[in-house]
């Protein structure tokens, strides 16, 4: 069992923490880890499956190197997030949900960043960018593109 | 003479570039003390630096790290001139210190007469600080509006020795901030206020929940919570309390106060039948309370200027300031403070800037709340105004619907939001509002019959009387304040399947103007679908509306139009 998992309180109420402590060290929630908290909480496997699923914030298959996370919050919305998914899409290829084949970007849509006034704004692996365009977007991931290959 | 400058290192100035701006001066200016503070709320202006000199403060907008902009601030050359009408009408209360102070600086926050609320509240007795309170008209700023001294009260005469007082940081409105930029950028504020809680109260179990989104606002409190534990500060009259913060994990619903206990305790976040009330059996049966943490932040304030001054501000039935976070279609959105009563017309035309005419509605409440239409913009902002007309107070999320943008579809927006966000426990949360977004959907796909609209009316309140929650019994909202006034909007879209906001494409065309085209080509390159043939005419059942020949034309030939309009 992950040494990480043993320091935790054995509260069934920690449930939550320990998939989010998962989650930060992997990036998702794995099927062995599942089993392995099961056992540790004594929760059944199916109750911690229900949580998961619940919780949007919960990724259940191994993400990219880079999140990028659009905001659809209201004012990101009314200020056009549905272009800037669209822009994401067009310029990686990866549909809302979907990671590129070379794990290098994920796109997702979330609802409200807490920097509305800069609206629309994306996020990138928790950075900001506010008061987006299709240019301005489309240099900051040319960026990550870059950086992506140059650490691989 | 520069005594200090000061960078606002909140989410939005981060968003902006400001710890680029901060990083930079560090290195530049040695000889001068340069500090990181919060939010100051004019967030159109970051990054956003404040220079103290010995003449008072000077700000300077849109900096950026570049040896012009650094000249500029040096030279005191030019500086921001904040919108006189904002200053006129804003009564800084709540967020006095924000953006003034480091937000995890202890001693700064004790330098500007922190825990000072917190030493007057240990030497009364726990009735003499809940009729403070309760003078004090503080009603809750998560949007209900429930008297936070009488809800204390409830909890106050509860016997059990171990009761909890949750701080709701769960800020789910899409579109609201105030939550987020008072933990930034003045934890302390908001932890005072809970500690007189705990005061008032008798609770002894302290617990934050914290929206996943905001680590920031994490960051920041746990670093007070532990100068708070190394000054024993939560030592209470010899009675300790502890203090913990829980992050949520992307539910809407666990804002709601039965669905977060559940969440609380490892649950999925449903919410419970009541009775039982949180009061009575609450976080593991424990009695518990729950509040917002502009509820919090107002508690200090209370203490310090006593509750009959406090409630001076505002209104008959509101009292005090309210923070509002406006955004949307106007220049200046930002984080404002107002006395309640004001009227939504000042914050939309004298605080955020718009001009008269741009701005048809506004948003409040978000998903919960409704569109005020512009005929109504001299309402006074007031919990019982606002639920008057059919939308809410909320928490204070404001967005500014410009003229430009279709009601319809915005209403779908919200609809989509709930279904969403719909636990799934009850059925006609569950089911109507999916049966509610497929009907929206139907409209702005262009294939809405009248009877949609009718179906719409007759739905709604079923939502709003068979669902258990909040989330359910308010999620209809949004659409009844859009058909009440803007029903027009909606029968354009059925009835002349026109969507004069060109927003809703499926009802919009994409169109060459080929008597102004110059033939450069960009667009035909541009174009992610090839929709636009060799000879310059847009082919639209190829075409996606994506807008980026529309961008990239150097002569503006190419426009969107309702579907099967004519040139012009
Ligand atoms: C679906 C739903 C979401 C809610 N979200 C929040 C929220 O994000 N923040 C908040 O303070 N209150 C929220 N509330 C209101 C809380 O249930 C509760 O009324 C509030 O936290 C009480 O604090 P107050 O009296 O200080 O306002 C929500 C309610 C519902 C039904
Ligand atoms: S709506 Fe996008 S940051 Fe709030």
């Amino acid at each position: 069992m992950n040494a990480w998992i043993l320091s935790l309180p054995k509260e069934k109420n920690q449930i939550i923490r320990a998939l989010q402590e998962a989650q930060k060290r992997e990036g998702y929630v794995s099927n062995d880890i599942i089993k392995e908290l099961s056992n540790y909480f004594d929760i059944p496997i199916v109750e911690i499956e229900g949580i998961l699923s619940f919780y949007t914030q919960f990724k259940r298959v191994k993400p990219g190197k880079f999140i990028i996370s659009v905001c659809d919050g209201t004012a990101c919305h009314i200020k056009g997030a549905p272009l800037v998914a669209g822009w994401v899409s067009e310029m990686l290829k990866i549909k809302e949900g979907e990671t590129d084949e070379k794990g290098i970007f994920s796109l997702e849509t979330v609802a409200c960043l807490g920097c509305c006034s800069l609206a629309p704004v994306v996020s990138i692996n928790g950075k900001v960018f506010g008061n987006l365009t299709r240019k301005s977007l489309s240099g900051i991931i040319k960026r990550y593109q870059k950086e992506g290959v140059e650490n691989d | 003479m520069i005594k200090k400058i000061k960078v606002g290192l909140g989410s939005c100035g981060i968003a902006a570039g400001a710890q680029e701006v901060y990083n930079y001066l560090q290195s530049e200016i040695k000889d001068i003390e340069i500090i990181s503070v919060g939010c100051i709320g004019h967030c159109y202006a970051e990054p956003l630096v404040e220079v103290e000199t010995e003449s008072g403060s000077l700000f300077f907008d849109h900096m950026s790290a570049t040896p012009k902009d650094l000249k500029r601030l040096l030279d005191l050359n030019n500086p921001f001139k904040f919108n006189k009408n904002r200053s006129n009408l804003e009564k800084i209360k709540v967020t006095k210190l924000a953006g003034v102070i480091n937000p995890i600086s202890f001693d700064e926050y004790i330098d500007n007469g922190g825990y000072e609320a917190l030493k007057k509240a240990l030497s009364l007795s726990r009735d003499e600080l809940l009729n403070e309170i309760i003078k004090s008209g503080l009603r809750g700023r998560g949007g209900g509006g429930f008297p936070t001294g009488m809800k204390w009260r409830f909890l106050s005469a509860k016997e059990e020795s171990h009761k909890v007082l949750i701080c709701n940081a769960d800020e789910g409105d899409p579109g609201a901030f105030m939550d987020r930029s008072m933990m930034e950028s003045v934890p302390h504020q908001v932890l005072e206020g809970m500690l007189i809680g705990a005061l008032a109260t008798g609770a002894t179990e302290l617990i934050i929940y914290v929206r996943a989104e905001y680590p920031l606002a994490v960051k920041n409190l746990s670093i007070a919570i532990e100068q708070i534990y190394s000054n024993s500060l939560n030592n209470l009259n010899g009675k300790t309390v502890s203090i913990k913060i829980k992050e949520g994990a992307g539910a809407f619903v666990c804002g709601e106060e039965t669905a977060m206990i559940n969440s609380l305790e490892g649950k999925r976040g449903t919410p419970r039948f009541r009775p039982p009330y949180p009061t009575d059996k609450g976080y593991l049966g424990h009695p518990t309370a729950i509040n917002n943490v502009e509820t919090f932040a107002n508690i200090p304030i209370i203490l310090v200027e006593g509750g009959e001054t406090y409630a001076l501000d505002g209104t008959q039935g509101s009292k005090g300031t309210k923070l509002f976070a406006l955004a949307g279609d106007i220049p200046f959105p930002g984080l404002v403070e107002v006395p309640m009563g004001i009227t939504i017309g000042e914050i939309i035309y004298d605080i955020g800037g718009a001009e008269k005419g741009s701005v048809k509605a506004v948003q409040t409440g978000g998903p919960s709340g409704g569109c005020i239409p512009e005929t109504y913009f001299d309402t006074p902002v007031d919990y019982d105004s606002l639920k008057a007309l059919g939308a809410i107070m909320g928490s204070g999320g404001l967005i500014a619907i410009g003229k430009n943008r279709c009601m319809v579809e915005t209403a779908r927006y919200f609809l989509e939001f709930t279904a969403k966000e719909s636990c799934g426990k009850c059925t006609f949360c569950r089911v109507g509002t999916t049966r509610m977004l497929e009907t929206l959907e139907r409209i702005t796909g262009g294939e809405g019959v009248l009877e949609d609209i009718q179906f719409l009316e007759d739905i709604a309140p079923k939502i709003i009387k068979g669902s258990l929650c909040g989330l359910g019994q308010t999620a209809p909202n949004p659409v009844l304040a859009s058909l009440k006034y803007f029903k027009h909007e909606f029968i354009e879209h059925v009835s002349d399947k026109k969507c004069l906001a060109l927003q809703c494409n499926p009802l919009v065309d994409v169109y060459l103007d080929q008597s102004k085209c110059i033939e450069c080509g960009a667009c035909v390159k541009t174009c992610p679908v090839s929709a636009i043939s060799k000879d310059y005419v847009v082919d639209n059942s190829i075409c996606t509306r994506c807008n980026s020949c529309i961008e990239i034309c150097p002569k503006k030939t190419i426009y969107r139009r309702v579907k099967g309009g004519v040139n012009g």
